[in-house]
């Protein structure tokens, strides 16, 4: 396999906005992306997205951004994985380039939530629609359910979780794409309106709109752009029983794991190697199984590492720099990307504010449903 | 120059609590209250409707004007609760108040906006001499589905104004109207309840309209918001109007006296008309109000008034809406609350 770097990146704000549809969207960020690279073409192009047709009735959406991006005829397709839809999406095109087929590949992911759609149905269409949905449970139930299981089990406290809530909005005020970049307070978390009992809705990544995508060349392609090379290094997918029932231990992502062990081992890399990470924090309760699943602190140990602010900007393995889907926002599809987006500012040195110093090793790590699938990417900067 | 020249409102005394519909849904009051700004709502009696509550703001309304009755040229009442699909209220209301038979007459629906509309055109009949004076009422029994966000405000209630040429009581200035294609909020023939575009309906919706029509209408008078003694939006809850005023440059004790939705929830048609009402109620002769609407669908229309001496001397001749509002209340439990509104299914 060829190395390989992203060599441009670009997004939209993430919000309700109104005032833009699925493709707008999509070409924003495409067209930053390109214009960031500064390639003159790309060779194909992969479009992650979680459920347009339920969303806003539109499918078809690899040929749609195709068209839209004035880039038609080049291949293009959608890839679908639930909210691991955008990582996915970057799999798939860092394959395409690796085995030599393509040079130069556009990975994007969108999503367009706020249109008129049942949002809570939507999204409950990556859970089992025979076994969990048909009994009513929605994400923020299961996940409400992982998070009871983890207190139970390990002692985590409900102020623990909150603290991820706090952590990563301190991180989205100083993200100028972020839908939320306000502070709030522990207190707020705790009292503010209970969705599924503990989980409030300060603990619940927000309904968004919006797009992130990312170029993919070969090594020798991107040292020829003049920017810093940012190579990916380690690639990871995995999956788990689709239901959460299902599961041996509901208080450990088993994707996350195992996509992680692969991305690890091709890397080269161990956790303690990683300088920051960009996590799929859908729920408070979410980061803390994500963080001890990596291997960044011990089983159980997570609500304790993150309310000791371990996982802050200054702090041993800053995650979320960019204020992660609770402050930034969480378009499902585009979540994937915008994780790369935040890394290769990281790792380039131009996250301004919430600049990790000295980053040098980032991790990404992208999951669908209640952790029935998960995408870990590892990212080097080249010295 | 036309102005108002008499102006009265009606509220029923039946209330609900928040507190109480948040038990009936396992929702929690206190997050309810902190999010909307509101703690009670106005309920119609069993016998109240659009046309009862025109026709009590509209004696009112005539109490302070002191004219006859059958001076009135024109009456138009804007709801979307009218009882009839087919069958005007503003027939039933003109015949109680002996208005008729000469008297142009029509029922206006804009959404939340239809008794400012009903204004609009009262004022514009009687500026432009084609009668000496015209009503418009803000009336509405607003719908909210049971369990629905808007089941916290949809409440009763409305407003009447008439409009004339002499012994004004408050001068239009300026009137401007903002409206586009925007589907935030509609129920359909047939249905009982209105649907929304849940957050659809605050930013693209409600403060576009009533941003765009507030600065245009302070630009075309070359106000500013500081030249007011008193501003009064459109109240779907208590937050959206102070959030929008702010926006505009208004200060809270600007528009304190004509915020009622906390007490009164939101009277939809009735809304803005009823903050207006309580405004005037306080208001000094030269005081400038600016007053915005917003409807669903949607459009705001915006008005400046002059305050002149003559309130001073029809202010007490009618109850005052403070009065209305914090004074003998009846208190419902939500299972008398849904006998009131018609939401227990009989037979026949």
């Amino acid at each position: 396999m060829r190395d390989i770097a992203v060599v441009g990146i670009g997004m939209t704000k993430f919000g309700e906005l109104w005032q833009q549809s699925l493709r707008d969207l999509f070409v924003e960020a495409a067209m930053k992306a390109i214009d960031d690279a500064g390639v003159d073409h790309i060779d194909s192009m992969y479009v992650g997205s979680m459920t347009p047709g339920l969303f806003v009735g539109q499918e078809h959406i690899g040929a749609l951004m195709a068209d839209y991006l004035g880039a038609a005829p080049v291949p293009a397709m959608r890839v679908e994985s639930a909210c691991s839809s955008g990582g996915m999406a970057l799999r798939a095109g860092f394959f395409e380039v690796a085995s030599g087929y393509s040079d130069i590949v556009l990975v994007g992911g969108v999503e367009k939530m706020n249109d008129g759609a049942d949002v809570t149905y939507a999204l409950a269409t990556a859970a089992d629609q025979e076994y969990e949905v048909y009994q009513g449970v929605t994400f923020p139930g299961l996940y409400a359910l992982i998070a009871r299981a983890h207190m139970h089990a390990y002692g985590t406290t409900h102020e623990q979780l909150a603290a991820v809530s706090v952590k990563n909005h301190k991180h989205g005020m100083m993200n100028p794409n972020a839908q939320f970049p306000r502070e709030i307070t522990r207190d707020q978390v705790l009292k503010a309106t209970v969705i599924a009992d503990p989980l409030t809705i300060l603990e619940c990544s927000p309904v968004s709109d919006g797009a992130a995508c990312a170029i993919i060349a070969p090594i020798e392609i991107a040292k020829k752009l003049g920017k810093p090379v940012i190579k990916i290094i380690g690639t990871g997918a995995a999956t788990d029983t689709i239901a959460l029932h299902a599961r041996a231990d509901i208080t450990t992502l088993n994707a996350v794991k195992q996509s992680a062990m692969a991305a690890f081992k091709m890397a080269g890399k161990q956790p303690k190697d990683i300088d920051l990470a960009e996590v799929h924090d859908c729920f408070s309760i979410a980061e803390i199984c994500i963080i001890e699943d990596l291997g960044f602190t011990e089983k159980g140990k997570g609500g304790e590492f993150t309310e000791k602010g371990h996982t802050g900007i200054s702090g041993q393995i800053p995650v979320n720099t960019s204020g992660g889907l609770k402050s930034k926002g969480h378009p499902v599809g585009a979540t994937g990307i915008a994780q790369v987006v935040e890394v290769t500012e990281q790792l380039r040195g131009t996250a301004g504010k919430r600049q990790v110093k000295d980053a040098k090793v980032a991790l990404t790590q992208n999951m669908g449903g209640s952790g029935a699938s998960s995408v870990v990417h590892i990212f080097q900067k080249e010295v | 120059m036309a102005g108002i020249v008499g102006y009265g409102s009606y509220l029923p005394r039946y209330r609900i609590k928040v507190e109480e519909i948040a038990h009936q849904w396992g929702r929690d009051a206190v997050a309810v209250k902190r999010g909307l700004m509101l703690q009670e709502k106005t309920v119609p009696g069993m016998d109240e409707d659009t046309i009862t509550i025109s026709v009590e703001a509209a004696r009112n309304a005539l109490k302070r004007a002191g004219i006859p009755p059958s001076e009135i040229g024109a009456l138009y009442i804007g709801s979307e609760s009218h009882p009839y699909a087919v069958k005007p209220s503003g027939t039933v209301v003109a015949e109680a108040l002996g208005v008729v038979p000469e008297v142009h007459i029509a029922d206006f629906e804009f959404a939340c906006k239809a008794g400012t509309e009903a204004m609009f055109v009262a004022h514009a009949l009687v500026k432009a001499d084609l009668v000496k004076y015209a009503m418009g009422i803000g009336a509405d029994t607003s719908q909210g589905a049971p369990g629905d966000a808007l089941e916290f405000s949809a409440s009763a209630g409305g407003s009447a104004f008439i409009f004339g040429k002499d012994d004004i009581v408050a001068e239009v200035l300026n009137t401007y109207s903002y409206t586009t294609d925007t589907p935030d909020f509609w129920r359909r023939e047939g249905a009982f309840y209105p649907l929304h575009g849940g957050r659809f309906t605050g930013e693209p919706a409600y403060f576009k309209h009533i941003l765009g029509a507030g600065t245009a209408i302070l630009e075309k008078g070359g106000y500013k918001a500081s030249d007011f003694a008193f501003a009064v939006f459109h109240m779907p809850n208590g937050k959206f109007p102070l959030t929008a005023g702010k926006k505009l440059g208004f200060k809270q004790e600007q528009m304190e006296p004509g915020w009622i939705v906390p007490l009164m929830g939101n009277t939809y048609s009735g809304s803005s008309p009823t903050g207006f009402s309580a405004t005037l109620d306080v208001a000094k002769p030269d005081d400038l109000i600016l007053l915005v609407s917003f409807g669903s669908g949607a459009g705001s229309d915006a008005f400046v008034f002059r305050v002149t001496d003559r309130i001073n001397e029809v202010r007490d001749k009618a109850d005052k809406l403070k009065d209305m509002l914090e004074g003998e209340r009846f208190y419902l439990d939500y299972g008398e609350y849904a006998k009131y509104r018609g939401k227990i299914i009989m037979n026949d």
